[in-house]
């Protein structure tokens, strides 16, 4: 199911918290929602799944609008919202059923789906207890099994993995690289490497405005602009190799990063790529080649430029 | 009515997983025998107007511990934020609005079975006029959805419990006292508006045996009013 978001507005009081926001995230794809805290994740997540009204513009869900009475959108999103709100003092199972039977999981299949859950979410050790007896890892768990229990259509994550240990983090992520293969997930994070690990699309929001979207490398690309190699070059004169490479075309600048270990840094004019001409200048030459690593912007440098101001 | 039926059926469960539920049971029999032996002690003589006796003093137990039962059912969701995983789930407002009354409910008539073994030991010993007693324990659900519509409103209005009850509380106080006295202070239309508005003298007409469409009419208004006014105040999702 696509979810569409249209000229998206919410303003507590004279703030904005989210300001006129559009998006869309299509089915199999693994949104990952990025921002300074603040931002307006959470308030979008909260639109998006019912909670709070939408003040202006829209949001659609498989093509109907949530403030269409007849779409009980409701039913095909799992959600977990961020502190992960849960009754203490009911027992995991009792609550996985509690939330079962409200999101009209048929009866006959309920025992089957939270069998499958507490295998899923890895909760076997500790199913007999309360919820309030569990540790903050172990109730981010049951947060998300309760999101995933009806097997919606589409997910919404708000911080899924807080809390959890490393071995659980790399489960959940592989878990929703998995989901996101078929359904629609939107997770928002402040932890950049997990956005690499999970998401084909992110989305930065600072203050309510969307100040990126697209996959990590388009991001990268346009935060870069001209492309930047690290070289090795054996087998040469270090200064002779420098005044051949700038005297390439398409190398806008070479610069001499390590005499001793002859590492060279070249940034291409924009455009263009340097790395055949510079592999053909060493054929031509005898030099040989060791190393030749593009230099990437990394996501979070991307992500303070946008959003430090 | 399915998706009521399971709040409904969560929120008992937790009054009697968390003990509550027993103490209110408890304090309520306590108190209404107590009382209903203080006052009528002359249990032997009379059955029929004994049971009048009890009736009043188990209206005025329920005034005081409905309260205290429907005080936590949203104040306490929306504390802990369990009201937005709530309210995300397939449900609506109003579902969830109705599956606390449900519950409520439920709990109340759980109580007022408890104090039949009073009423049949009454039966045994005098003479008892059926219908009088079908028509005091209806007269007091009557007062109990009434009571309950009112407290569920007071406990979406706020995060904290005790505002909860004591709203509920102030709010059943008018239509227990307040009114009645402000009736016999005012001659005239006046009077009558806030006799009518006397949620005592609905209830004693009922539990006399007179069932009147006009005491029905008033019961259930104040309960789709508070009812409204809760599901109203719930779509208000930010109040802190
Ligand atoms: N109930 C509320 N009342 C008033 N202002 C609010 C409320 N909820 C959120 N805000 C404000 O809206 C803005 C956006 O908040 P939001 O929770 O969406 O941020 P976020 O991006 O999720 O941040 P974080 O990374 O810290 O979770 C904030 O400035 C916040 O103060
Ligand atoms: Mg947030």
């Amino acid at each position: 199911m696509d979810i569409q978001i249209e000229n998206l507005t919410k303003s507590y009081g004279p703030q904005k918290a989210v300001n006129n926001i559009n998006f869309d995230v299509k089915t199999g794809e693994v949104l990952g929602f990025l921002g300074p805290n603040g931002a307006g994740k959470s308030t979008t997540m909260k639109m998006i799944t019912g909670y709070i009204g939408i003040e202006k513009g829209d949001i659609r869900i498989g093509g109907k609008s949530l403030t269409d009475p007849e779409s009980n959108f409701k039913q095909h999103i799992g959600y977990l919202p961020e502190n992960n709100p849960l009754y203490l003092d009911m027992p995991i199972i009792d609550y996985l059923e509690f939330c079962a039977a409200l999101q009209g999981v048929e009866k006959t299949k309920i025992d089957d789906r939270i069998k499958e859950m507490i295998g899923l979410c890895g909760l076997n050790r500790e199913k007999h207890k309360k919820i309030g007896e569990l540790s903050k890892g172990y109730r981010q768990r049951v947060g998300l099994a309760q999101a995933m229990i009806h097997d919606p259509e589409i997910l919404v994550l708000d911080e899924p993995t807080t809390g959890l240990d490393p071995n659980q983090i790399i489960e959940i992520r592989k878990l929703i690289r998995d989901l996101g293969k078929e359904k629609t997930v939107i997770l928002s994070t402040h932890i950049l490497p997990e956005v690499e690990a999970t998401c084909d699309r992110i989305l930065i929001i600072n203050r309510g405005n969307i100040v990126a979207n697209g996959t990590p490398e388009t991001l990268r690309k346009q935060a870069q602009g001209n492309e930047v190699l690290k070289l090795r070059i054996e087998d040469g004169d270090v200064e002779t190799i420098l005044k051949s490479l700038n005297a390439l075309d398409t190398v806008q600048e070479a610069d001499l990063v390590h005499r001793e270990e002859n590492l060279f840094e070249v940034q291409s004019v924009a455009q263009q790529s340097s790395k055949r001409n510079i592999f053909n200048l060493c054929v031509e030459k005898k030099w040989v080649l060791t190393e030749l690593t593009p230099l990437e912007t990394k996501l979070e440098d991307i992500f303070r430029n946008l959003t430090v101001n | 009515m399915h998706t009521i039926w399971t709040i409904a059926k969560r929120e008992l469960a937790t009054f009697f997983d968390s003990l509550i539920a027993y103490i209110i049971l408890a304090l309520f029999l306590g108190f209404s025998g107590f009382f209903t032996w203080l006052y009528g002690n002359d249990i032997f003589l009379v059955g029929q107007a004994n049971l009048r006796v009890f009736f009043n003093i188990a209206s005025w137990s329920l005034f005081f511990f409905i309260p205290a039962i429907t005080m936590k059912m949203l104040a306490e969701e929306r504390k802990t934020g369990t009201l937005e995983l709530l309210l995300t789930k397939s449900v609506s407002d109003r579902e969830v609005i109705l599956g606390k009354f449900l519950g409520s409910i439920l709990l109340i008539c759980i109580a007022l079975t408890a104090t039949l073994p009073y009423v049949i030991t009454v039966a045994n010993i005098g003479n008892l006029d059926n219908g009088g007693t079908i028509c005091g324990y209806l007269g007091l659900l009557l007062l109990s959805i009434a009571y309950t519509a009112i407290g569920i409103f007071a406990s979406s209005i706020t995060t904290n419990q005790i505002v909860a009850f004591m709203t509920a509380l102030l709010i059943g106080l008018f239509f227990q006292i307040i009114f009645g006295v402000l009736a016999q202070n005012f001659t005239g239309s006046l009077g009558q508006f806030f006799d009518t508005l006397d949620l005592q003298s609905h209830f004693e007409s009922i539990s006399r045996g007179v069932l009147d469409s006009k005491d029905l009419v008033y019961f259930l208004s104040i309960t789709v009013l508070g009812l409204y006014l809760g599901e109203w105040s719930l779509s208000k999702r930010h109040i802190s």
